[in-house]
């Protein structure tokens, strides 16, 4: 090869040509990888490569042979400019499998830096049965824990001497006579809510509420209920009935099976207790020779809360009036819910903030 | 209520159903199933024999007898039997080989003693009727030989333990039972308390009602020439015994009967220990009376006595008195029934916590016209079971009661249920529940309101409040036995239910559009939610302290969180208090689960804190439910109530960054628990103002106030080592405490404007003293700044030589941008000079190096 010099011109042979283009191919498939096909680029395919001079050298030669030398010229780039194309995939290929392959990790390694927490599942059970019900164009209402007892008894039909009020272990504060109590239950808001809103009224109300109960595995002193009460013109205890279908449904599923039955409760008349059929023993063990069940006791429902339309006394009470108003109320154990939909068997796992207990309810249940 | 379904079966023709279908028909009336207990089902081959020859056997431990028995076989069987209070001719229960006694346990043929027993003689615990028993039971000798025991004796039965509403208290007795299984099976039910009285003239013994409120009917009747060594026949025993009372003497064991059959309680009297005429009268001030139960009892003025010459002689329709108890002498029997205030006796029972069978049904109501014939009842049974005679005459003291009348127009059940019964329906059933119905109004007899189950009395502005008016009126007279019946909705309950809650349509009802939850409800939600995410575990603590808990926290005296509201009946005698603060529970909840091998721990917890105020009226009052308290009296229950705001807090402790093959972790600080706090403040959308602080239960130099503008709203950061040290926490724990009801729920974000020009960044370091709080350092810059800062961000604090003795160095990059254009390098370096000079005119700040 000589250097280029446009003063002499010396004629392209075909044979030149021809070596100058396997030199190039071989060198191009013998490069190992990307530097070496870049010196090869330059070497063969740059401005001062054979194959380049002498498609500057063109020019010089007769217009006779212009065409032809162009053509021959012609092929030849384009044979090595695809060989430099193909191999420069090849070999990028092979550096990517290779870097690639390099900076491969053990994905499985455990990654526990900063762990989530989780919402205690009352809590969360108790925002489900909200939703639920503001769903149904109820407001989530709420009162004191530490009460008036006027409000936890009196004005819900509980006289002083009503048996009821003595089946309700009372935590009185202060004194016995102070007129203040821990509610019993979360139906004072009932009344809380019937004094400061106006009618109608749809309101759902989930909290603490406390009796003397000591604790084990089916009783805590302080425990969680929710209370919902609709006071509306005509309402009636088959809207009632249809309210707490709907909530068992959302709360345990389609098909759940329920069942009403007389109860007693002074602050309503007629008033009803809400059965569920028995999620174990499906209701079978409550039929004779049939293996007993303990979710139950055999008797094939288990209970879920009570019900019933609001006495028309704890209207007055409230300065309603039960002439043109009428409702219904039913109070619920969010315990005894979480027991039943999450298979929860011992209260005392619920109180004592064991982290491995609430862990896996995560953000909601 | 336990309800022997042979002694139910007495008055109502019950088909031939099983034990479960009766309870189930109960259940769904409202008489609800707690159990059933069957007897006498597995009792078999037991048959009635007569002792014809007794061998004493010796050289054994016990007494040891080889019977000759005679059970109407072709030979009599040898038994061998360790018990001797039979004697030859005496007739006994005898469980053949292949019997089979409650509990599976299986007679047979066996050799013992040295002789052949070919079957056991049995006594009643043996045959399930009592609990224990003394020796062999001897039957009345006329018993015919060879018959089946248990049909014999009645002893095959199923008992219904049922569960009686408050409101139901006419079944607690057989006689209520039984007229609900009769209207639920639709079969006819005869009333045991339908009897023949004797047309008698005179008084038993001189009684009077001395207090009309406390007592409106008093009856007595008396027995002379009883034998008090009759005994109980064994059908009395045995029912009582299942019923769940035990047998004690035939003039106590047939009052019980008497009580469990009719419902009405009776009091047995030795009428020869009592003196004078007897007066119910409410208690005088200083009086006392030895109860039954030897317990010498004060009597409060309203407890209502039963009383004679020597004053109190009994507590009505609780306890008996002990002078004039029935003894093992008494001949001479005085039988009262009578009916009490069942507020009076619910009171009184309370008082004295004493709870009888009698109170029981006295405070859920007794029926005020079964004394007469429940007296005679008992006199029958005395009689006819203990020999003695019927005084002639009885005392029968009353006052009158008006009737009670309820008027509703006949559509109101349907009204009340959304079900459209018709009017027949309506009538039939209060018929069926023993009411008289008679059409229209009926102007109800002067001072003719209802008294409620509970003794109250419905005042007639209460009661006018309470009608229900409408088309086709009719006004029902509820029968004596059930005062509970006064209100419209009552009889609507009773339609209802006869109907059967089963029937009742499932409707949902058409509620109003709600407004969704509030602005506070979901900040409450947030917060919990963001206080997970970043790792924190929810606990639901007792909100119950203790005054250690308060000192375990170094509260000052006179710190406001001492002042607790006080439990008069706490669980726990360490624990009387309300907890003004969420700490405690949290970290006993912390300790808890250390002690449970976890060592790096983050909970937290929301709820209510109690705080009384200091001069809060002691009591809240009690006001009337006649109609809406006003305004004022709404303000006074407020002020009578403690604060209760919402809060919440976490604790911290361990690694709050897990170690891990990633390498070191790291360990929670006073750093994360202010973050923890400032997590919930950006919830409500506002940013805290950090200040250093001291306060308990926090370590002093670790200690940050929270607040919001200037109102305080909480405290974080690591706990006071003596703090650590009385829980027994680990080491450095972290808390913060933040009252989110100081915190307004925030107002809707605004959409800020992005700025497309480029951002210029400037970094700074700054001395400082060291003591300088990086807050103020930090506000200086940004105010010095101006409009043009984008942020401001503290990336090193070094306190080394280099920085000078008693100072610090702050690191800041200041990012600078501009909404309009793109920032010259004057402007840049102008807003930056102005940060580092009203930082150095604020703290004193220099720029390092300078």
């Amino acid at each position: 090869m000589s250097d280029y010099d446009p003063v002499e011109v010396t004629p392209l042979h075909a044979d030149e040509l021809a070596r100058a283009e396997a030199d190039a191919l071989a060198a191009i498939s013998s490069a190992a990888d990307l530097d070496e096909l870049k010196q090869v680029r330059l070497a063969h395919a740059g401005d001062r490569s054979p194959i380049a001079l002498a498609n500057r050298e063109i020019g010089a030669l007769p217009p006779a042979a212009r065409a032809e030398a162009g053509k021959r010229i012609g092929a030849a780039r384009k044979a090595v400019g695809e060989a430099l194309a193909t191999r420069q995939t090849e070999l990028e290929a092979e550096r990517d499998a290779r870097v690639l392959v390099e900076e491969t990790v053990d994905v499985t390694l455990p990654w526990d830096r900063a762990p989530r927490g989780a919402r205690h599942p009352l809590t969360t059970l108790q925002e489900r049965i909200a939703d639920c019900f503001v769903a149904m164009g109820y407001e989530v209402a709420e009162g004191p824990e530490l009460e008036a007892e006027w409000f936890n008894f009196d004005a819900l039909n509980i006289a002083p001497d009503h048996p009821a009020r003595s089946d309700h272990d009372t935590f009185f504060v202060e004194s016995v006579k102070s007129g203040k109590v821990l509610r019993t239950q979360t139906s004072p808001v009932q009344i809380r809510a019937l004094l400061e809103r106006p009618l109608p009224v749809y309101v759902i109300s989930p909290g603490k509420v406390f009796r003397t109960d000591e604790l084990d595995a089916t009783h805590t002193p302080v425990f969680h209920q929710v209370e919902g009460l609709a006071i509306d013109k005509g309402l009636t205890m088959a809207h009632l009935k249809g309210t707490l279908d709907r909530f068992a449904e959302v709360m345990f599923g389609e098909g759940i099976s329920t069942r009403f039955r007389p109860n007693y409760f002074p602050f309503t008349e007629p008033s009803a207790e809400m059965d569920l059929r028995c999620f174990v023993c499906r209701g079978a063990s409550s039929v004779p020779g049939n293996p007993p069940c303990r979710t139950c006791k055999s008797e094939g429902w288990i209970e879920w809360g009570g019900c019933g339309m609001v006495n028309p006394r704890v209207l007055i009470a409230c300065g309603v009036d039960p002439s043109v108003y009428s409702g219904f109320a039913f109070g619920m154990g969010i315990e005894r819910t979480l027991m039943f939909r999450h298979n929860a068997e011992d209260m005392r796992d619920m109180v004592e903030g064991d982290i491995r207990f609430t862990l896996p309810f995560g953000m909601e249940v | 209520m336990k309800v022997p379904l042979s002694w139910l079966r007495e008055y109502v023709d019950l088909p031939p159903v099983t034990a479960h279908e009766i309870a189930d028909r109960l259940t769904a009336a409202g008489l609800k199933l707690e159990a059933i207990s069957s007897h006498g089902h597995d009792l078999k081959n037991v048959v009635v024999g007569q002792v014809i020859e007794i061998e004493e056997l010796t050289g054994f431990k016990k007494p040891i007898r080889h019977c000759l028995v005679e059970v109407g076989e072709a030979e009599p069987r040898e038994i061998v039997c360790g018990a001797t209070n039979f004697a030859i001719g005496d007739v006994v229960p005898v469980a053949l080989p292949g019997a089979v006694l409650p509990g599976g346990f299986e007679i047979a043929s066996r050799k013992t003693y040295g002789r052949l027993s070919d079957g056991m003689i049995c006594s009643e615990a043996e045959l399930g009727i009592a609990e224990s028993s003394p020796g062999i039971l001897v039957l009345p000798a006329d018993t015919p030989l060879g018959a089946d025991v248990v049909e014999l004796l009645g002893l095959r039965d199923d008992v219904l333990e049922l569960e009686i509403t408050p409101d139901c208290g006419y079944a607690l007795s057989i006689r209520g039972v039984a007229r609900e299984a009769a209207t639920a099976f639709g079969v006819p039910f005869r009333d045991p308390a339908a009897l023949e009285l004797p047309a008698t003239e005179g008084v038993t013994h001189p009684a009077e009602i001395g207090d009309p409120t406390a007592c409106d009917r008093f009856v007595l009747r008396a027995v002379s020439g009883f034998d008090p060594s009759a005994e109980s026949p064994l059908w009395m025993r045995v029912r009582l015994t299942r019923a769940g009372m035990r047998p004690v003497s035939l003039a106590v064991d047939v009052t019980n009967y008497v009580m469990l059959e009719l419902g009405q309680p009776l009091h047995a009297f030795d009428r020869n220990t009592i003196q004078g005429g007897i007066v119910v009268r409410r208690a005088l001030p200083g009086e006392r009376l030895e109860t039954l139960d030897h317990v010498t009892r004060d009597l409060a003025e309203d407890d209502i006595l039963i009383t004679d010459d020597s004053g109190a002689i009994g507590l009505a329709g609780t306890m008996g008195g002990l002078s004039t108890e029935i003894s093992g002498s008494t001949t001479d029997i005085v039988i009262e029934a009578a009916h009490f205030s069942a507020t009076g006796v619910a009171r009184m029972s309370r008082r004295h916590n004493l709870v009888s069978e009698a109170s029981k049904r006295f405070e859920r109501g007794v029926d005020r016209e079964l004394p007469l014939a429940a007296s005679w009842r008992a006199v029958q049974l005395l009689t006819e079971l203990g020999d003695g005679v019927a005084e002639p005459g009885v005392t029968h003291a009353q006052a009158d009661v008006a009737p009670v009348s309820i008027t509703i127009p006949s559509g109101h059940p349907a009204r009340v249920a959304g079900v459209p019964y018709t009017r027949e329906t309506v009538v039939t059933r209060l018929e069926q529940i023993g009411c008289r119905v008679v059409d229209g109004v009926v102007e109800a007899a002067e001072g003719g309101r209802g008294v409620a189950a509970t003794g109250v009395v419905t005042s007639g502005d209460l009661a006018a409040k309470l009608a229900v008016t409408g088309d086709d009126p009719i006004t029902v007279y509820p029968p004596s036995w059930r005062p509970d019946l006064t209100d419209p909705n009552d009889l609507a309950e009773e339609v209802i239910r006869l109907e059967g809650y089963d029937t009742l349509p499932s409707v949902l009802p058409g509620a109003p559009a709600g407004a969704g939850l509030t602005e506070t409800q979901r900040l409450r939600r947030r917060v919990g939610r963001s206080l997970a995410l970043a790792g924190y575990v929810e606990v639901l603590s007792y909100p119950f302290i203790g005054a250690r808990d308060l000192d375990h926290l170094q509260l000052p005296e006179g710190d406001d969180r001492r002042r607790a509201t006080r439990l008069v009946n706490p669980l726990s005698e360490d624990e009387p208090f309300m907890r003004t603060t969420l700490l405690p529970g949290l970290l006993k909840t912390l300790v808890r689960n250390v002690g449970r091998g976890f060592t790096d721990l983050a909970l937290f917890e929301t709820g209510l804190v109690y705080r009384p105020g200091a001069d809060a009226p002691e009591t809240a009052p009690i006001l009337t439910v006649e109609r809406r308290p006003t305004d004022e009296e709404l303000a006074r229950f407020s002020a009578a109530l403690p604060e209760q705001p919402v809060r919440v807090a976490a604790v911290l402790a361990g690694e709050f960054e897990r170690s891990g093959w990633w390498g070191q972790g790291r360990a929670a600080t006073w750093a994360d628990a202010i973050e923890a706090a400032r997590a919930v403040a950006r919830e409500a959308g506002v940013s805290l103002d950090i200040r250093a602080d001291q306060h308990e239960p926090w370590h002093p130099g670790r200690c940050a106030a929270l607040y919001v503008g200037e109102v305080l709203v909480g405290h974080a950061g690591e706990l006071h080592p003596r703090v650590v040290e009385a829980y027994g926490l680990p080491k450095r724990t972290a808390a913060m405490e933040l009252e989110l009801s100081r915190l307004a729920a925030p107002a809707p974000a605004q959409t800020p404007s992005i700025s497309a020009y480029p951002v210029a960044t400037q970094d700074v370091a700054l001395i400082v003293p060291a003591d300088t709080p990086v807050s103020s350092v930090e506000a200086a810059l940004r105010d010095g700044a101006g409009d043009l800062l984008e942020s401001v961000r503290l990336f090193d604090v070094y306190e080394g030589a280099q920085a000078g003795e008693g100072n610090k160095s702050l690191a800041y990059t200041l990012r600078f941008r501009a909404a309009d254009r793109t920032l010259t390098a004057d402007e840049i370096a102008a807003a930056r000079d102005a940060a580092v000079e009203l930082a150095a005119a604020q703290v004193g700040a220099r720029l390092r190096g300078v």
